[in-house]
Order: C-alpha cells, then sequence, then structure tokens
C-alpha cells in the first residue's frame, strides 16, 4: 500500500510537472472550453444547455485518448518500463495508477467547468448531482483505459498519435459533443454508436441533466462500463516490458 | 549462490545463448566478457528475470529464477545497460519508490555514498551520464541484495568517473556481495574481477581466473628496448625465445615464449657491442591480448 501511495504521488506530480501532460490535462481543455463558452453560446444559445457535459468530455477525450497513450509507449521505448521491472514494480501498477492520477486531474477540471459555467455562460447545472458524478466516473474510466490500451498496443509514438487521433476526431465531430446525435444520418448516427463519447454525452444528458437522451440513457451507461473493462482486461493482458516482448 | 545450467535463449530465429553452464561462489565478482553480441546481456537479463531463457536451468541464492521469478527481486539488484528512468523524477523520488516497492526503508543514505548528495532534487534527465549511473548503482543496491548485477557499467563514463565507479565496486565487493559483471573493457574485468567467462558468438570459449586465462594462451611477453647507439636495430642478432620482432619510434619490440633467456641476450648482446641501454620494459600478456587470440582463432 505504502508502494502504492508513494507511486500515486509521483504520478500525480509528473502530469504538472511534465509540460505535455500539464497542457492535455489542464490548459487545453479549460482554455477549449472557455472559448467555446464564449463563441457557442454567442452563435448558438441552444449549446448553454449542453455546455457542461460536452466540455466535461471533451476534457475526458483530451486527456485520456490524446494524454495517456503517448508516456507508456515513450516509457516502452526508452527502457523505463525495464526499469521498474526490475525493481517490483508491477504491470497492473504501472497501468492503474496513471488512470487513476488522470481521474484526479479531470475531477478538478471538471469542477473549474461546472462551478463557473453556470455563472459566466448561463449554462444550467446537473439535476441529478449523484448521476453526474457516476457517468463522469464511468465516462473517465473507460476512456483512460482506451487511453492505456492505445499505448499497450502501439508500437511506436507515430503509431500512437494515429491510433489516438483515429478515435479522438471522430468523438469530437459525431459524440454528440458540438452536433446532436439526432441531427447525424443514419449511417453516421450508427457510427456513432460505437464511440464512448456518443455514450458518455447520452448518459449525461438523460440522466443528469434533466434532458431528452437520443437512445436509453442507462444502456450508454451500462456500455461504457462494460467496454471500460474489457480495454482494461486487454491492456493487462498485451502489456509488454520492452518492445521485444511478444505480445498482441 | 549462482548455477546455470545448459541456458539457451534465442530471438525469433538467431541463436544468442546456444548451452551456456557456469557457477558463481557467495562473494565473488564474476566477469562475462565478450564483443558485442556474443551473448553477455541475454545472459545476464536471464539471469535478471527479464527473459525467459529457451532452455536450461538458472538458480540464484536457492531460487529457481526461471519457475519463481517474482522471488528474486528481493535477493538481486541490477544494474542494466541502458538504465532509463522517467525524464522528471528525482534521486530522492526514484529512491523512495523502489524501496517501496522492495519493502524496506528509504535509504537515502545511499545517495550521499554514491556522491548524489547535492543532487537529491535535481531531474533525471539534467544529471550528467556518471551521476545517472551512479544513481541506477545506488537504486540497485539500496535494498541490500545478495547478488549484483552490473551491465556495462562504466560504459561512456571519462576516466575519472570509471575510476569512482570501480572503486565503489571493489568496495560492494569487500561487503560480501556477489557481483556478476558484463563487459567488453577487458582491463576493467582484469581490475575488477575474481574469474571471468569469455563468450563468443553465444558460446563460452574460456573460463577462469583473469591470471588463468592469460597463461592458456600463446603466451607471449612483448620486450621493448630502447639504446643509445641501436646496434640491435643495425646488427640484428639472434636472440633465443622470439617469435617475431618489430620496431616502433626508437624502440625494438622482441615477442618472446621465455621472458628471462631473451631479455639476458639482449643484455649480454648490448653490453658486447659497448652500447648503452637506455630503456628496457617487459609486458606480460594481457587478458586482451588473450581474447584477441581466442576470438581469432
Amino acid at each position: 500500500m505504502n508502494a502504492f501511495k508513494t507511486h500515486f504521488a509521483f504520478e500525480f506530480r509528473t502530469g504538472i510537472r511534465n509540460r505535455q501532460l500539464l497542457l492535455l490535462n489542464y490548459l487545453f481543455p479549460i482554455g477549449f472550453y472557455f472559448m467555446m463558452g464564449l463563441i457557442m453560446t454567442d452563435i448558438n444559445p441552444g449549446f448553454r444547455d449542453v455546455l457542461i457535459p460536452s466540455m466535461v468530455t471533451f476534457s475526458v477525450l483530451a486527456a485520456t485518448l490524446l494524454g495517456l497513450p503517448e508516456p507508456i509507449v515513450k516509457a516502452r521505448e526508452a527502457g523505463i518500463l525495464r526499469s521498474f521491472k526490475i525493481y517490483g514494480v508491477s504491470a497492473m501498477a504501472l497501468l492503474v495508477i496513471p488512470v487513476l492520477t488522470t481521474m484526479v486531474h479531470l475531477t478538478i477540471v471538471a469542477l473549474v467547468i461546472t462551478l463557473t459555467a453556470p455563472l459566466l455562460f448561463g449554462a444550467p447545472l446537473p439535476t441529478n448531482w449523484a448521476a453526474f458524478i457516476l457517468v463522469f466516473g464511468v465516462g473517465t474510466f473507460t476512456c483512460s483505459f482506451i487511453g492505456i490500451l492505445i499505448g499497450v498496443i502501439a508500437r511506436s509514438t507515430r503509431i500512437t498519435i494515429l491510433y489516438s487521433q483515429i478515435l479522438f476526431l471522430p468523438s469530437m465531430l459525431l459524440g454528440g459533443l458540438m452536433v446532436p446525435h439526432h441531427v447525424l444520418s443514419e449511417t453516421m448516427g450508427k457510427v456513432a454508436l460505437l464511440l464512448p463519447a456518443s455514450h458518455v454525452m447520452n448518459a449525461f444528458k438523460g440522466i443528469a441533466m434533466g434532458q431528452p437522451a437520443s437512445f436509453h440513457a442507462w444502456g450508454s451507461l451500462s456500455v461504457l462500463l462494460m467496454g471500460g473493462v474489457i480495454a482494461f482486461v486487454l491492456a493487462l493482458y498485451g502489456f509488454k516490458w520492452d518492445s521485444s516482448d511478444k505480445k498482441i | 549462490m549462482i548455477h546455470v545450467r545448459n541456458l539457451k535463449k534465442k530471438y525469433n530465429h538467431v541463436v544468442a545463448v546456444g548451452g551456456v553452464s557456469f557457477s558463481v561462489q557467495k562473494g565473488e565478482v564474476f566477469g562475462l566478457l565478450g564483443p558485442n553480441g556474443a551473448g553477455k546481456t541475454s545472459i545476464l537479463e536471464c539471469l535478471e528475470g527479464i527473459r525467459h531463457p529457451d532452455g536450461g536451468q538458472i538458480e540464484i541464492a536457492g531460487i529457481n529464477a526461471i519457475r519463481e521469478a517474482h522471488k528474486l527481486r528481493k535477493v538481486i539488484g541490477v544494474q542494466l545497460q541502458s538504465g532509463a528512468l522517467p525524464e522528471t523524477i528525482t534521486p530522492d523520488e526514484v529512491m523512495r519508490l523502489f524501496c517501496s516497492y522492495q519493502g524496506v526503508a528509504t535509504r537515502y543514505d545511499f545517495l550521499d555514498r554514491f556522491g548524489l548528495g547535492q543532487k537529491r532534487t535535481t531531474q533525471f534527465h539534467q544529471l550528467s551520464t556518471g551521476q545517472q549511473r551512479r544513481l541506477s548503482l545506488a537504486l540497485a543496491v539500496g535494498h541490500d541484495p545478495q547478488v549484483l548485477f552490473l551491465d556495462e557499467p562504466t560504459a561512456g563514463l571519462d576516466v575519472a568517473a570509471r575510476k569512482e565507479l570501480h572503486q565503489l565496486i571493489v568496495e560492494m565487493k569487500s561487503h560480501g556481495t556477489t557481483i556478476i559483471l558484463a563487459t567488453h573493457d577487458m582491463a576493467e574485468a582484469e581490475v575488477l574481477t575474481d574469474r571471468v567467462a569469455i563468450l563468443l558468438k553465444g558460446e563460452l570459449v574460456a573460463m577462469g581466473s583473469p591470471m588463468d586465462i592469460t597463461r592458456s594462451g600463446a603466451g607471449w611477453s612483448k620486450i621493448s628496448v630502447q639504446t643509445r647507439d641501436q646496434k640491435l636495430q643495425h646488427t640484428d642478432p639472434t636472440i633465443p625465445g622470439i617469435k617475431h620482432k618489430k620496431k616502433s619510434n626508437n624502440y625494438i619490440q622482441y615477442f618472446s615464449s621465455d621472458t628471462g633467456a631473451t631479455v639476458s641476450a639482449i643484455i649480454s648482446f648490448i653490453e658486447s657491442q659497448e652500447d648503452q641501454l637506455l630503456d628496457l620494459r617487459v609486458e606480460r600478456p594481457s587478458l586482451e591480448d588473450r581474447f584477441l587470440e581466442l576470438t581469432a582463432e
């Protein structure tokens, strides 16, 4: 337990000390939130209703899909994971601790967004706070382990960026953050169902914000949870200590 | 303390280690020598539990290193050839982190002992190569292991840093730590090790003390002579025990299998020619010479 706490504390400090992680965990999401709050609420006043869930979801996507994979790949390529193995650090710790620290960083960002959006942009607060926290927790859990899985299976940092963007960009366009699900074509709507962002937004709207959901909200939550567990199991199974290990 | 029997390792179809056996006694410094690609690192990584061997048996301090690799961590310390750590981690943080995973109290005193007292809060990427090596050595011994593995510990270090690291290794040996040292620096092996194993293309070609291995070779001593009038060079006398000779600057160098007879004959000749001896040097065959002989065979 002491080792876990020590490792967690170091990993948390890295999230602030490392400029790239600081950017992806804090500066990028909060900056984007302020920009969208200023511009989108002006262009489309109805966007206020989804400002909080969409910006919280965006923060989750940025920190997890963009922020989590690369450190794992770089650590593997540089031989850092081998050093960790030598000193008794488990694969489980290396996969779980970054997820937990990211969740803490995201909680801070979500608090900033949720508490300032009503004051600055007139956005409505969640009607069910317990549900909001639940959806946020499950969404963060799932997207985090998807990010970790990308880091585990990507063979190089270049491939990592490609895999991350393959998931991040469609999530931004089709995930319900900017464009509601119901205005998508039938085909695009089905494609959107493959994206975790769609389910996070749907669950936020249907369960936490008191708004109509595009499809079964609790079903979305279940899909997210299952997806997160599957991603975790696959990441644990496919984990490699260095580039010459043969797994996935 | 360490028993290795018929160890094998291959990568795809390339045989890195082709059936190597050796034992290491408690408190011994055992060297693994060989050129790049000889299999040193592969052997070390199998002993350290980083790689799974394709055949053979490994026992370290009574632990089956293949079936019980998880138990090895408490018993062994490892300094990797490329011991990378997260860029922003500090010596304080990494010592605390790894000691906590080893289940021992944090050994900040080792940071002072290994010359990192002033750098405890410096981030890893800001340390010099020598400081990074000393940090990885401090981490390797932080939990007081019975066996220490060092993979090219002085590679890339300057002369002063290398000497410092050698002193640290000698100090650890004096405390009874069993040390396995992989290196392609023959001089380092001659100074530090009790016994060495010479590897070539995954096979063990020689094993013994540096002195025994050196003696087992052709044993040619190099005798360098400089005289005032250079009569040896001009008259070219017959000297007993000579394999060949060559000129180097103002010296003539004889390669001899009978040092005593050759030196006596040289001095007698110089006296007979009324020349004056300015310098005479006798160099015993080194481990490097023997290594080059073995790799040429």
